[in-house]
Formats: structure tokens, C-alpha cells, sequence
């Protein structure tokens, strides 16, 4: 391979530098090296994308790749191959493996086998609670040096917000992101879907919508408390975003994402599909009052990124009754798509602006490199074809995970091309 | 045969109106068969039945044991206490197992709702939804309908309250399914509590039991767990019994003819006076004699005539 890339032709659309043009993208020794107009570079490799869309490399924020100890479900060689075949440059891996990723020496482990088998980037996201208990601190400036980005219990919430309190003052020392899966466990103990009619008339326990809202209003306050920066995970209640929202237009410092199936779906799904076990996620699929609050939150600016929580499982986690079931579904492979086709083809938001949720949003929560193509940032470039025609198959994916509500979506515009540090990591096009 | 265009019967939510009068109309003509000298027909020979039952159950359980042999049918019944469930097996590797012998069809009681959505999923046999968490009971439903139907000659038009734990109560939903379907006019009391959101759409809520019963052409009054009170569901069974249950003064709020109906086990005392459970407009014995002749139309229609359904 070449260390010097030329994508020759293609639509630039990198909103950190608000472009939007037909250039070219140089990439060269695993940077960005030219932006612009009929770039010239002999000696470089030359991939034709006119009437592509070149991007910065999307980021993952919210990620589930199971390894340590989850190998069953997924691996670090399978689910980077998800991400790159998804549009996905860099992953942020959640930290409730197992063991739990609360000490230095299992970050190392992760990056050293990310380096050898991954083929993107992966960001380890710390525990914010050692052993994901939710009682002693996890010891961040260590794991912070061995290559973590964040930190978060997600898959369960900060109960004691004494505990998260202390965790927010104490990250401040080292600039430090937490972020939280908002849930207020006592709403929503045995509870397996949204709280509303549906679960009425489908005889499911419910958790309400109130069991977030309340945890982020919680979670709000206690960064105004302490200072902290904090980010929220998957969104997915109407509360929930006009809290954020008026927190950020009191000058909080907060993030948040959404998911694309809480923006996609709603309860509805669970029993229009009889109890499909592909729609069993946490926080459940809201009512369509909240979907279209999150994608209100995603046009005024309330919701920062798009994320997926890939979170894969085994056909047995998932084949056994609704109940029983595993909570969660996979996205690499399917979120960019899916947003190019109901967001961006539905005209709920611009190329721009989906291409923000995706790549400058994301960098921006973390502080990661990357999210834009400024020359001299990372060589992480995402290409698109708005045209491209494709149905989702779970059996083509690269993940382990086979459990989506989407299979057999048939939808229009793909990731065509994933380049990460100058290299291809992934293509679907003709040579 | 029967124009039943239905292969399982998951609830009454996906039936349409004719399809219970068929059912009803059914379980009347075969009820009779219930008080020949020699109780059998050979409606289902050659058909296997399996009772696949995750719950305990006394009556539903013999109800359909007894539906079966009446029609003929070859059916054994199991129980997960006495089964491979503990020993670990999933309920899908359960039911392929058994279905790997041949059967047409299950009964199947699970306390997750949509279990027997999932059987039908993935299993070739019909099955009969006889229990699904808080979600259906159809034939449960069926039987009420036909014992109503045979009191009062109809189920338009009637108005009928249900009272006590809607919330984790499949007879409820189904009751409401069917009723409304049928044109009665139901009303749904209990505490705020065990009301599940939503359900004003389809018929309404109040919490006022004397409010519920006046007018009612029929009462049907619903079982309260005793494990409600740990749930912080309710205080004390005194008060609820004081609030929401049915006593002979509350009764006279009713029509002079009302029926009194419980699906049981009863919890005397607690939902239900003795003297009104045991009182002359009460039809909870009705109840469960037609739950054989509701079972055996269910199981006629649904595997009987062309013999369809495999």
C-alpha cells in the first residue's frame, strides 16, 4: 500500500470547516495533507469518488465489542471489521467486559489487541466504578495514561448520586469526560419496555419514560454542582431532551447522543413484530412523542452525536421469550445507512449536519483527534454513495451479532469506503 | 368447514367479531355433548394435544384435559415442576423436542407474555394461547362471553365492570378485547395502583366501585395477589377489601338481574364477600362448566372438520 492516498473528485463535506465542494482529499503519512481543488500528487494512489461524498472518519461514541470475556457475542477483529464496513473509522468500547475495564493493565490489553486485530480505531472507555458497582471510584489518571478516553458504567446507571458526584469532582483534576446511562433503577426494576399502552396491551412490564428523565435531570444538576463534564448516553425520552436542552442554554457543560433506533423507532415496533426480540433494547423503543423530540434535539443542536450502542449477543441471548431476553441490538453495520436514508433522504436533517452527528460531534465529546479534515489531522476519511441501493442481512454482517429491528430495510444511500490512518480499511467499490 | 380462518389462537386482540360468534356459537352446540350418558365424540381422533404448562393452573388445565378427551384427541399434559425446565431446558428446545413426536397442536401456559407468539414463531403445531403473563387469556374471555351470553341472550349493549388488579390481570385484557368487540359497554375500576396506562382508549376507568357497579348487567370481579402489599401496590387487604370489594350492599347497585363473575382462584374476603360469591346471581360455576365447552370449540375449530392445521 502507499503511504500517499488521493481521493480524486468527490463532494467534501466536513462540517468542523464548513466545506461543502467538490475537491480533493491528499493523505499522507497518516495525516490529512491537502484539502482542495485539483490537488496534484505524483507517485500517489488515485481512487476515483466523483459523485461520492468524502467525510472526515465517523466516530463511534457508544460501542459494545464484548472482548475481554464477551467473545461469544463479539471480538475486537470482528467488530472493528463492523465498524469499518458500517462507515465507522473509530469506536469508543464501553467498559463492561469481563473482566470490567476499571485497571490500566486491561486498557493496555484491549489497545494492544486492537492494534494487532482491529482494523479502525478504538477509544477504551473506562468504568467509572470499579467492577461497574457503583460504590469506589475507579483510579482514572492511570487509566486515563493507558489510553482511556472516557469513562462510564453504561449497562447500568450511577445509582448513588453521591457516587457520581464524587466521580465528577474527582475526573475534573484530569479533564476528564463521564458519561451516563440515566435510568433510576427502583422505575425500572424487571421492566423490559417502554411504559405506555403498548406494554399495557402487551402485558409487558413497563419502565417509564420518567425513569430517565429523572436520572438526567439528576445528572444535569450535579454537573452544575461540581463543575464536571458529563455526557449523556442515548437519549431516548422527550423529557430527557428538553432538559438537556435548557441545561445547555444555561451554559452547562453537557453532551448528549441519541441512537438511530430510538430516532427510527418506536414501541409500536415490539407489538407490530409480536414480541420480536430484535426490539428489546435499553432504554426501550419511546413512544412516537419522544422520537420526534430527539429529532428535534437533533436539528437545534440539543443532541451533540449519533451513536450507535452496538451491543451484539448470541441467537441464544436473544432466541428465548421476550421476557428472558438480552437487552440490545447491533448498529454498526447499519446506522450510517439508516440515517442517510430516513434522515437525510426524509430531509429531517442536511448531509451536513448528519456528517457533524457523526465525525466533528463526536471528537468534540471526548476531545478526540479526528472529526474533521483540517490538514494534519488524522488521515480518517468516510466515503458515501447517496445512491447506493442495499437491503439490510444480518447475514452479510461482519459483527457476531445478528439481532437487529432492521432487517430487511431496504435503504438508499451506503458507506462505500473506510480509510483510517492513510489506510483502506474497508471498500465497496470497483477499482 | 367451520369458516375459522384462524391457525393458532393467540388472544382475542387479532379475532374479529364473527369469528367469537362462531366460537360461542360452537361451544353452545357442543356443550351438550357435556350431559349425554357417554361424554365422547370422535371430532379429534388421531389428534395429539400437548398442555404445555409453565404456571400452575387447576382449572384451566383440567378444563382442557377434560375438552380433550371428550373430543377424542390424544393428549398428555406437562408440568415444568415434573419436566426437563429443570433441568435448564429452554422453552423452544421443550417444544421441539415434543413436537419431534408428532403433536398437532400445544396449550401453552407461560408466565412471559408472548410466549406462545414466539411457539407459534418458530413450532409447525397450532397452539392455543392458554395464559401469557399479563397479557391474554382468550379462552378465559370465551367462556365468560358464553356464560353471559346464555344469562342475559346477548352482549351488545350490556354493561359490564370489571374491578381489581387490571394491571397484572390477562383476563382483564381479554375480557376488554372481547367485550368491546361484542358492542357491551365495559368499565374498569380498581386503585390507580393496578390501572395500566393507556387502557382509558378502549373503555372506562374510575375509581369508584359503587360508581362501577351502578347499572351493571354484569360484575366481574378479579383476583388480588396477596403479594400486591410488598409491591407497594396497596396498604392493607382490609382497605381494599373496605374500597374495592364486592359486598351484597354494593351489589344492590347493580340491576336487579346482574351476574357476579370470577374467573379464581377466589380470595374470600378480600375481593369478594362469601355471600355474594355464593350468592344466587352469582355464575362462577357456569363459569367453569363452560370453559370445557368453550375449550372443546377452540379445539374443534382450530384442529377438527378438514383436519387443517398441521
Amino acid at each position: 500500500m502507499s503511504a500517499r492516498l488521493l481521493l480524486k473528485g468527490g463532494r467534501v463535506v466536513d462540517p468542523s470547516r464548513h466545506v461543502d465542494d467538490t475537491q480533493d482529499v491528499l493523505l499522507e503519512n497518516g495525516a490529512v495533507a491537502e484539502v482542495g481543488g485539483r490537488v496534484a500528487a505524483r507517485g500517489a494512489e488515485v481512487v476515483d469518488v466523483k459523485g461520492l461524498v468524502v467525510c472526515p472518519g465517523f466516530i463511534d461514541l457508544h460501542a459494545h465489542l464484548r472482548e475481554p470475556g464477551g467473545e461469544d457475542k463479539e471480538t475486537i477483529a470482528t467488530g472493528t471489521r463492523a465498524a469499518a464496513a458500517g462507515g465507522f473509522t473509530a469506536v469508543c468500547a464501553m467498559a463492561n467486559t469481563e473482566p470490567v475495564n476499571d485497571q490500566a493493565g486491561i486498557t493496555r490489553a484491549i489497545l494492544e489487541r486492537a492494534r494487532a486485530e482491529g482494523v479502525v480505531r478504538v477509544y477504551p472507555v473506562g468504568a467509572i466504578t470499579r467492577g461497574l458497582s457503583g460504590v469506589e471510584l475507579a483510579e482514572y489518571a492511570d487509566l486515563k495514561e493507558a489510553g482511556c478516553v472516557g469513562f462510564s458504567d453504561d449497562g447500568r446507571p450511577v445509582a448513588d448520586a453521591r457516587v457520581l458526584r464524587r466521580a465528577l469532582e474527582y475526573a475534573k483534576a484530569f479533564g476528564l469526560t463521564l458519561i451516563d446511562h440515566c435510568e433510576e433503577p427502583s422505575l425500572s426494576e424487571n421492566a423490559v419496555m417502554n411504559e405506555g399502552p403498548v406494554s399495557t396491551w402487551l402485558g409487558l412490564r413497563g419502565m417509564p419514560a420518567a425513569a430517565e428523565t429523572i436520572a438526567v435531570e439528576r445528572d444535569l444538576r450535579l454537573a452544575e454542582l461540581t463543575g464536571g463534564r458529563l455526557h449523556l448516553a442515548h437519549i431516548s425520552a422527550a423529557g430527557s431532551a428538553d432538559a438537556i436542552r435548557r441545561a445547555k442554554a444555561a451554559g452547562l457543560r453537557v453532551t448528549a447522543e441519541v441512537t438511530p433506533h430510538h430516532l427510527l423507532l418506536t414501541d409500536q415496533t415490539v407489538r407490530d413484530s409480536q414480541y420480536d426480540t430484535a426490539t428489546k433494547v435499553n432504554p426501550p423503543l419511546r413512544a412516537d412523542a419522544d422520537r420526534q423530540a430527539l429529532l428535534a434535539g437533533l436539528r437545534d443542536g440539543t443532541i451533540d452525536a449519533i451513536a450507535t450502542d452496538h451491543a451484539p449477543h448470541t441467537v441464544d441471548d436473544k432466541k428465548v421469550e421476550f421476557d428472558r431476553a438480552a437487552f440490545g441490538v447491533v448498529g454498526l453495520e447499519t446506522a450510517v445507512a439508516l440515517c442517510l436514508d430516513r434522515l437525510v433522504g426524509a430531509r429531517v436533517v442536511d448531509l451536513p449536519r448528519l456528517v457533524a452527528l457523526f465525525s466533528s460531534g463526536p471528537a468534540r465529546v471526548f476531545g478526540l483527534p479526528g472529526g474533521t479534515l483540517a490538514p494534519g489531522s488524522p488521515a480518517d476519511v468516510t466515503v458515501l454513495d447517496l445512491q447506493k441501493k442495499r437491503t439490510v442481512d444480518p447475514e452479510r454482517f461482519f459483527s457476531k451479532g445478528r439481532s437487529t429491528p432492521f432487517a430487511g430495510w431496504s435503504l438508499k444511500g451506503w458507506p462505500v469506503m473506510t480509510v483510517v490512518g492513510g489506510r483502506v480499511a474497508w471498500r465497496d467499490l470497483k477499482a | 368447514m367451520s369458516g375459522f380462518p384462524h391457525r393458532h389462537l393467540l388472544g382475542i386482540e387479532p379475532l374479529e367479531p364473527s369469528d367469537i360468534e362462531t366460537l360461542l356459537d360452537t361451544a353452545d352446540g357442543l356443550k351438550e355433548v357435556l350431559d349425554r350418558p357417554i361424554k365422547k365424540v370422535p371430532a379429534l381422533r388421531g389428534k395429539t394435544v400437548v398442555n404445555l404448562f409453565y404456571e400452575p393452573s387447576t382449572r384451566t388445565r383440567s378444563s382442557f384435559e377434560i375438552a380433550e378427551k371428550v373430543l377424542s384427541a390424544d393428549s398428555l399434559s406437562i408440568a415444568t415442576a415434573a419436566s426437563s425446565v429443570t433441568k435448564g431446558e429452554t422453552l423452544l428446545d421443550t417444544a421441539k423436542n415434543l413436537e419431534a413426536m408428532n403433536p398437532d397442536m400445544f396449550v401453552v401456559r407461560h408466565s412471559a407474555a408472548g410466549a406462545p407468539h414466539f411457539l407459534a414463531r418458530h413450532c409447525r403445531s397450532a397452539i392455543i394461547n392458554a395464559g401469557d403473563g399479563a397479557h391474554e387469556h382468550p379462552t378465559q374471555a370465551l367462556l365468560d362471553a358464553l356464560t353471559l351470553r346464555q344469562r342475559k341472550g346477548r352482549l351488545k349493549g350490556l354493561r359490564v365492570a370489571i374491578v381489581g388488579d387490571i394491571l397484572h390481570s390477562r383476563v382483564a385484557r381479554s375480557n376488554v378485547w372481547l367485550l368491546t368487540k361484542m358492542g357491551a359497554e365495559v368499565v374498569l375500576c380498581g386503585p390507580p395502583t393496578l390501572i395500566p396506562p393507556g387502557i382509558e382508549a378502549l373503555c372506562p376507568v374510575t375509581y369508584r366501585i359503587d360508581e362501577a357497579i351502578e347499572g351493571a348487567d354484569a360484575v366481574m370481579m378479579l383476583r388480588i395477589q396477596l403479594e400486591r402489599m410488598s409491591g407497594g401496590f396497596l396498604p392493607s387487604l382490609r382497605e381494599y377489601f373496605q374500597r374495592f370489594g364486592l359486598d351484597e350492599a354494593r351489589v344492590r347497585r347493580a340491576k336487579k338481574d346482574v351476574v357476579i363473575l370470577h374467573p379464581g382462584p377466589m380470595n374470600r374476603g378480600v375481593e369478594i364477600a362469601s355471600e355474594v360469591a355464593d350468592g344466587p346471581y352469582s355464575v362462577i360455576l357456569d363459569q367453569v362448566t363452560n370453559g370445557v365447552a368453550v375449550r372443546m370449540a377452540v379445539l374443534y375449530l382450530l384442529l377438527g372438520g378438514s383436519g387443517g392445521t398441521a
